[in-house]
């Protein structure tokens, strides 16, 4: 497998970060079990989980890296795509769907031109989709950022989304 | 730093007379006359401004120097969601809901400090017009038995005093004094509680086969990993009152012999986890969790584990592969968790709510507990009504009220005077319950009769513009995404019937594929490896039960009678109705629409890519969907 990076930049700020990473990976003192919860505080350091670190997280915990990426790609929770500057989240729990969610989806679809998971060209935008967020009284919800637009249609995403550059 | 640990040792409860004692001092420091503004933080709330309002409080209170009359609270989840922010002034319990920070000065001053009403905060009943002064008289609560989620609205998640002066770790204590574990499930068994996540299985039986495993290490589990859509119950519980969750966890821990414990729990979930982890330092703090809990000689710790996202970890054998740190597969389950689960070891896994019931039936006994609800479900359920539905919220019923009180007393009917279609049970899991059987009373085994079940607690209310062979396309498609592949009928059997779901809405569709639907219905229910798998088919087979003409229409006619399913439907503007406005025109992402101001537009079907962005902007009702 190729584990050189496509981001130059990412790179950069990996290999910046290297006390970071060994400080998080020590943090879990060896314990295997606690896998998972090492690769969510990673990601969270980076936005998305570098191969390279995912490479030393195998070496230092002692698990096959083949175990770690079995991992990674199973929980939706976890990305190896760098995401971009901001996180648009599409609620696609039931209630949202049976308030139009999907249309949202298309919204973004059809405007900046990526799927679910994917990222524009630019960086501007990563498009993702949830299966509930529980805030069901105010679907169709999207989450930009983290902050919760409730209530939403395709023309106020719009207008929501202009705001982030 | 001697002075930390003498503050520490200070708090710690050493024994069940300390406990009251404290229990006494923390309520007599209460002074019950002073008024308390309680603000909901539910994320629901915090969604929609909430924590502006606290702010707004807090700020005005300080340049009011009113810190000692008032206290401010931001507590859990109350519940009614639709009307979120909400702010209850204690101790009338005045209610205002939609509470702007701009509105918060007025509060203050008329309400706080002048006792009088601010009256256009007030709910209004939607069916008598009238507007209702107190939380307890809004019918969406009054209807409600709330006796796990009561306080949620009474209560600071993040201060175990709280807990603890609203009687919390009593039934602790009363465990650790008085009762023996055997006696603990008798009791368990006594109170008919049955398990919230979904199954239904009889707690007292789980707890009986973990207490009676031979091993010497045990562990407990809180299931908290809530992927139903459209259910969020646990949530709000555990971000409302987690000390409810963790008194029942200690307790179970107590009757098996267990020493360490887990909360697994959504990592989509961050105020779960934020007040659970408090709760849990907090309970160490005072001794109620740790070495030697209230002086007992029991130790127990819990330690919070943050699921990946994936919605086949709410299954027993799952959730513990994931703790383990492997991908979360399910086993064949020839053992039950409860004799070899976590590391091979008994491991006792209940659901948020079923630990939240414990120490009610403990304190208040099983024949208190077995008089609420049916034969054969006890005590209360917590849903969450929501979809199209006025009153969307978290309620907690008792077992056996009917589907229609549920949606027409409590949700307050459905919005915009649509006609009401089916309301989902029971998550992806469950099925499409129509309007024939709205009498039906709920509990665990009449909605596996009209083949549904009780799930997590999620109802999902559809009105008349919903496609019926779409929300079954909905489940599959859901169900396809989270199927772990393991086991061939899951992996391959989804993936078919999303297929042939996806061709029916297409305008695809044969008559003979409805009978492969139920084809492969069958072999799913017979030879999946875990429930995901067994019960996949539900929302298919439920659909089709009730709702087939639907499925005909799109495969004889051709046609979506909701007007949902995008290739079976034309958009087109009526010519008469058209005002010229323009506003569909501009909003037409392909230019499909063309025409002048104040003349009558056409649409181009060509260019049509039917997203509804017309008929969504149209106020004239001159976009014809059909």
């Amino acid at each position: 497998m190729d584990l050189t990076l496509d981001f130059p930049k990412v790179k950069a700020i990996v290999e910046s970060s290297t006390e970071k990473v060994d400080s998080l990976i020590d943090s879990y003192a060896g314990n295997k079990e606690q896998l998972i919860s090492l690769l969510q505080d990673i990601q969270a350091e980076f936005n998305y989980l570098p191969q390279d670190v995912l490479v030393k997280v195998s070496q230092k915990l002692d698990i096959p890296l083949s175990q770690v990426f079995s991992v990674v790609t199973f929980f939706r929770a976890f990305t190896l795509k760098p995401r971009g500057r901001h996180l648009v989240t599409v609620c696609l729990g039931t209630a949202c769907h049976v308030k139009g969610g999907s249309r949202l989806v298309e919204k973004v679809e059809r405007d900046y031109g990526i799927k679910p998971g994917d990222t524009t060209e630019d960086m501007r935008f990563t498009l993702e989709t949830v299966n509930c967020l529980g805030c069901c009284a105010l679907g169709p919800v999207v989450v930009v950022d983290g902050k919760y637009e409730s209530k939403m249609n395709p023309d106020k995403l719009d207008r929501v989304l202009r705001g982030y550059k | 730093m001697v002075e930390q640990v003498r503050k520490l040792l200070e708090k710690r409860v050493e024994s069940v007379a300390e406990l009251e004692k404290l229990r006494q001092s923390i309520v007599d420091k209460k002074d019950s006359s002073r008024t308390c503004i309680s603000v909901c933080g539910g994320t629901a709330c915090r969604a929609a401004g909430s924590e502006a309002v606290v702010d707004a409080f807090i700020d005005e209170i300080e340049k009011r120097e009113l810190q000692v009359q008032v206290e401010m609270k931001e507590t859990g989840c109350h519940g009614f969601c639709e009307r979120g922010p909400l702010v209850v002034i204690e101790p009338k319990k005045i209610f205002y809901q939609q509470v702007k920070p701009e509105d918060v000065t007025e509060i203050i001053a008329e309400t706080v400090l002048g006792g009088k009403v601010v009256e256009r905060l007030l709910y209004v009943d939607p069916v008598t017009s009238q507007k209702i002064t107190y939380e307890p008289d809004v019918p969406f609560y009054k209807r409600q038995t709330r006796t796990i989620f009561g306080a949620n609205g009474e209560i600071d998640p993040t201060n175990i005093e709280d807990y603890i002066a609203s009687g919390g770790y009593s039934a602790l204590s009363k465990v650790l004094t008085g009762m023996k574990p055997q006696q603990i499930i008798d009791e368990i068994k006594k109170s008919g509680l049955r398990g919230r996540g979904g199954g239904g299985f009889p707690t007292g039986r789980k707890w009986q086969s973990c207490r009676d495993a031979k091993a010497d290490i045990k562990y407990v589990i809180c299931n908290a990993d809530e992927g139903d859509p459209g259910a969020y119950q646990d949530r709000s519980l555990l971000e409302g009152n987690p000390h409810s969750v963790l008194e029942g966890m200690i307790i179970g821990a107590y009757v098996i012999g267990s020493h360490h414990g887990y909360i697994y729990v959504r990592n989509e979930y961050p105020l779960a986890v934020r007040h659970a982890r408090i709760a849990i330092e907090q309970a160490m703090d005072y001794g109620l969790l740790g070495e030697n809990i209230m002086g007992s000689g029991f130790d127990f710790t819990v330690t919070i584990n943050k699921g990946g996202g994936a919605f086949v970890c709410g299954e027993s054998s799952a959730l513990m592969a994931s703790l383990e740190g492997k991908i979360g597969e399910p086993k064949a389950k020839y053992v039950h968790m409860s004799e070899k689960g976590l590391w091979d070891s008994p491991s006792l896994l209940n659901n948020v709510k079923t630990w939240a019931n414990i120490s009610l039936i403990i304190n208040k006994g099983a024949d208190w507990y077995s008089k609420i609800g049916t034969a054969g479900s006890k005590g209360t359920m917590i849903f969450s009504l929501v979809g199209n539905i006025n009153n969307t919220g978290l309620v907690e019923v008792p077992m056996g009220i009917t589907l229609r009180e549920m949606i027409f007393d409590i949700g307050g009917g459905i919005p915009n005077g649509k006609k009401f279609k089916a309301v989902q049970t029971g998550g992806p899991s469950g099925g499409c319950i129509p309007e024939q059987f709205l009498d039906t009373p709920v509990d665990f085994d009449e909605l596996t009769k009209l083949g549904s079940m009780m799930g997590s607690g999620g109802m999902i209310v559809m009105d008349e513009d919903t496609c019926m062979v779409d929300v079954a396309k909905y489940f599959v498609e859901f169900l396809k995404g989270e199927s772990c592949g393991k086991c061939t009928p899951c992996r391959e059997g989804i993936n078919r019937m999303s297929e042939i779901l996806s061709g029916i809405t297409r305008g695809k569709g044969k008559r003979e594929d409805l009978d492969t639907l139920e084809d492969l219905a069958g072999i799913l229910s017979a030879g999946a490896l875990c429930a995901l798998g067994q019960t996949a088919a539900n929302p298919v087979l439920s659909t089709l039960r009730y709702f087939r003409d639907e499925y005909l229409a799109h495969i004889d006619e051709k046609k979506c009678p909701a007007g949902i399913c995008r290739e079976l439907i034309q958009y087109s503007i009526d010519p008469e109705k058209c005002q010229g406005c323009l506003r569909c025109l501009r909003a037409c992402p392909t230019g499909a629409i063309t025409g002048e101001k104040r003349e009558a537009h056409t649409l181009n079907r060509g260019l049509c890519i039917k997203c509804g962005a017309c008929y969504d902007v149209c106020k004239f009702n001159a976009v014809i969907r059909q």
